[in-house]
């Protein structure tokens, strides 16, 4: 087989491509095509941002307007308490937040939408090793979000036990008795997303090993696929434990049996507990798959940023591979820091040294990485465009969130750090503050190669414009309140008298979690409208580099029509051995006089 | 337009910073000074770390802003080609590596002193002056009567009390914490002293009140809808203050309602 000449692959494609017509249903709702599915995963997640974003708002309400009567809402939901939100609701209202948010929105929205679409793309293949699990791995987020919904509308009231579901609050009925059944249906939603993600998981791991262009080595893929690949090893190992663990809970609840549950406690005046359990079992179990759960709600966002980066700033990523090393590192070291989420717990005081080294250890490829973004910013001939401005935001946000994980890292400071409102600032930071504004960069980003069309710039600037000062309104103030002693996860935290002067900031914060909220419409308007009115773009309108560039936008069935075959990695930008200021991994160069030959690549 | 981005890269991060400098004064900032010897040494710990922190984050923001100034006002040159920098990778490797694994090392002598039984003060470990129970939304309090010490079993001439733990100031105490149903966090914030109790956990914490006075005790783990509420206060007392409070509560408790104990005229 010729590498040098890839375009006597295209009758092989091409009919590969348009082997029959489909219907409606098994194009669009049923598909197996690898970039339906991320788009469906894209719409499902966002439109769960919404609701999420709608439930916080419900909480900053409470902490702005304590017990006052929600305008419009508030009248419709809870007429019986003539409109003020219950101490019970909103233990219900942070905690389908939080689920929702990570769930339903962070991880599907990385794995599911941009691992599904961008995956086979850029390794240049036609579509995942196995497309009928892909097609599950989307509809098994279905009656995860039915069973969470379930838990919060149907059941009359929600899991109220956090996102956490420690026991022993979470393991008996009577220690929250408005969510008796529901916290059921949360455990068993929790578990369908996670099958969910296994069945990604195990996909994207056989397509990154299996499925690569020719010349496609493991050092030619772009990061957002080292990325995807590392988050597909973590999921696959932490998974497991969850569900295990939430199983033994429902097994708690439901059969008797007492894997969390100590003999003896006396609950909301019932008979006392039998049996031996123990609920830090629960927390180390939980922790050990939520902890890897972090990396995996970040690690694909970092990938997506380093590629953006390299290509808004004209220049080849710096250090491409401390990045790699580091990305594998803190998927390694992810796996023995989720004591630090434990340090007050009462667990061996030996294990807080152990976990709290290893925490800090973890903060080292982290500085690496961010290092090396700015490093590819150096230099670089960078234009303010929307993707500029999220990559940017994604890079300056993830420093404080960073930064403030410190403080939680050293034992003692954590002391008195834990469970206030600094942890709430600092997993806002990462998860929003970087995660969240990569996602924003990278639906700019590969718009043009899901729709064929750009979205509307002026719009995403004022849409990241709004977002990054209502999302630093809302959060960082609240590191000030951790400082300060606010608990987090109370209803009215000015009972106490120590809290009290706190609730102009605190309306601050609510203002500004408004103007947050209200700046989505304008991406959700933005997305809708440049479906069918936005500028047409052709195959590369960004000039990169990557694989899926060489395809048509939006690709079809099959995805190229050249077979890709891949000479170099993906960030030669401004390489001067051509004229433009991009070279195609794609693009064959004859080799100057002494180079050696290309190689042939193994699989083809 | 790249002006005003510039400035807006440039002034989100000096607005943080400057929030943080006047927020002390603003008494947005921590509960008083830390009203206990280990609440110092942990107060400094997180002084020691935001200087760090606040160095670092100026650093690179302002690399940020430099290297964003810069490479947007290139018109007709190229980008640099140039892949990164072997020297430079090591560099901020070993750099961040040895001030993390500093921080990480110079705080385990703290940890230990709050949390090793062994390294508790000795004569706090001796006589803990009474037992936590916290329940969905109360803390329960089980003193000795004067004279003895506290046992894990109860006894019958305990003395109880509700939301109000009486110690004696100046001095460590220790207390056994422990909970009758969920799990919840016995929070002191001005004493900064935080441990969860857990169920079917004895937990040893102790502390000590530099200053008579009252302080807060809030609850910090998750227990249920009341947790907001769950509010109590520590009242520390000098020595002799303490031992009459303690005699004044048996004296309560061993009242039976009648003037003059002993002479009843029951059958």
């Amino acid at each position: 087989m010729s590498v040098a000449d890839p375009v006597s692959h295209d009758a092989h494609d091409d009919a590969h491509g348009h082997g029959h017509e489909q219907s409606f249903i098994s194009k669009y709702v049923f598909s197996t095509d690898h970039k339906v599915i991320g788009i469906q995963f894209l719409v499902t997640t966002l439109l769960m941002l919404m609701v999420g974003g709608a439930l916080a708002l419900g909480v900053r309400w409470q902490l702005a307007f304590p017990w006052e009567s929600m305008p419009l809402v508030g009248r419709l939901l809870f007429s019986g308490e003539g409109g003020q939100i219950s101490p019970e609701f909103y233990t219900m209202l942070f905690t389908m937040h939080a689920t929702v948010m990570i769930f339903l929105v962070i991880i599907p929205i990385l794995a599911g939408a941009f691992g599904n679409f961008l995956i086979p793309l850029m390794i240049g293949a036609d579509d995942m090793a196995f497309p009928v699990l892909n097609m599950l791995s989307y509809w098994f987020m279905w009656p995860a979000i039915v069973c969470f919904f379930a838990s919060f509308f149907c059941a009359g009231n929600g899991a109220a036990a956090g996102w956490t579901s420690y026991p022993v609050l979470s393991a008996l009925p009577q220690a929250a008795p408005a969510s008796g059944m529901a916290q059921n249906w949360w455990l068993i939603g929790v578990t369908l997303v996670g099958v969910s993600s296994m069945m990604g998981s195990v996909n994207y791991m056989t397509t990154i090993i299996n499925m690569r262009a020719p010349g496609m080595t493991l050092f030619r893929m772009p990061l957002t696929i080292w990325a995807m690949f590392i988050t597909a090893i973590l999921q696959a190992f932490a998974l497991p434990v969850l569900t295990a663990a939430g199983f033994m809970l429902v097994a708690d609840r439901l059969l008797g049996t007492c894997f969390f549950i100590p003999a003896g406690l006396v609950v909301n005046n019932a008979d006392p507990t039998v049996g031996g359990g123990q609920p830090l079992l629960w927390q180390h179990l939980f922790w050990f798959y939520s902890h890897p759960a972090v990396y995996i709600m970040l690690l694909p966002a970092m990938g997506m940023v380093s590629d953006m980066l390299a290509n808004v700033a004209r220049k080849p990523l710096f250090g491409y591979k401390p990045m790699v090393y580091s990305m594998a590192a803190i998927a390694g070291l992810g796996f023995i820091v989720w004591g630090h989420h434990m340090f007050t717990s009462g667990m061996n005081p030996a294990l807080g040294m152990t976990f709290m080294t290893s925490t800090m250890m973890i903060a080292l490829p982290s500085a690496i990485k961010t290092f090396n973004w700015i490093g590819t910013i150096w230099g670089g001939k960078i234009e303010f465009n929307t993707v500029t401005l999220n990559s940017v935001a994604f890079v300056s946000m993830f420093v404080v969130g960073g930064l403030s994980g410190i403080f939680m890292a050293a034992v003692p400071v954590d002391i008195y750090i834990h469970d206030t409102y600094f942890i709430v600032a600092h997993f806002h930071y990462v998860l929003f503050g970087a995660t969240l504004f990569g996602v924003f960069g990278a639906i700019f980003f590969w718009y043009p190669k899901m729709f064929g069309r750009k979205m509307n710039e002026g719009l995403g600037r004022a849409h990241f414009f709004f977002t990054f000062l209502g999302a630093n309104g809302t959060f960082f103030p609240m590191h000030l309140l951790g400082v300060a002693g606010m608990p987090r996860r109370y209803a009215d935290p000015y009972l106490h008298p120590y809290l009290e002067h706190f609730l102009p900031m605190n309306q601050f914060m609510t203002y500004s979690a408004i103007m947050m909220g209200c700046a989505q419409f304008l991406l959700l308007f933005n997305f809708a409208y440049s479906m069918f009115y936005g500028e047409k773009v052709g195959r590369n309108p960004w000039k990169a580099n990557g694989l899926e560039w060489t395809a048509p936008s939006p690709p079809g069935h099959g995805n190229f029509d050249v077979l890709p075959v891949c000479y170099r990695g993906p960030y030669e930008y401004s390489s001067p051995l051509v004229e433009e200021d991009f070279l195609l991994q794609t693009e064959y160069l004859p080799p100057p006089d002494k180079a050696e030959p290309v190689k042939e690549p193994e699989h083809a | 337009m790249r002006w005003f981005w510039l400035t807006f890269f440039t002034v989100c991060p000096i607005a943080a910073v400057v929030l943080c400098v006047v927020a002390p004064g603003l008494d947005w900032w921590f509960p008083g000074e830390a009203g206990s010897p280990l609440g110092e040494r942990i107060d400094s710990l997180f002084y020691l770390i935001l200087y760090i922190v606040t160095g670092t984050f100026i650093g690179t923001q302002i690399a940020m802003v430099y290297v964003l100034w810069k490479s947007s006002k290139k018109d007709d040159e190229r980008a640099w080609y140039s892949h990164g920098s072997h020297n430079l990778e090591v560099i901020w490797t070993i750099v961040p590596a040895g001030i993390l694994l500093f921080i990480a090392l110079y705080q385990m002598d703290v940890w230990a002193e709050f949390r090793v039984l062994s390294k508790f003060p000795k004569e706090a470990r001796k006589a803990p002056v009474a037992e936590v129970m916290a329940r969905q939304f109360e803390w329960r309090i089980r003193y000795p009567e004067p004279g003895r010490t506290l046992q894990i079993q109860q006894q019958p001439t305990d003395l109880y009390a509700v939301n109000e733990l009486i110690v004696p100031a100046a001095k460590p105490v220790m207390i056994y914490l422990k909970t009758q149903d969920v799990q919840h966090s016995f929070f002191l914030p001005e004493l900064r002293v935080k441990q969860d109790a857990v169920p079917g956990q004895i937990i040893p914490v102790w502390f000590e009140a530099t200053k008579p006075g009252e302080y807060v005790l809030v609850c910090a783990e998750l227990c249920g809808w009341g947790h907001y509420k769950m509010g109590a206060r520590v009242v520390a007392l000098a020595e002799e203050q303490f031992e009459a409070a303690m005699e004044k509560l048996a004296e309560e408790q061993s009242d039976d309602g009648f003037a003059d104990a002993g002479e009843s005229d029951d059958e």
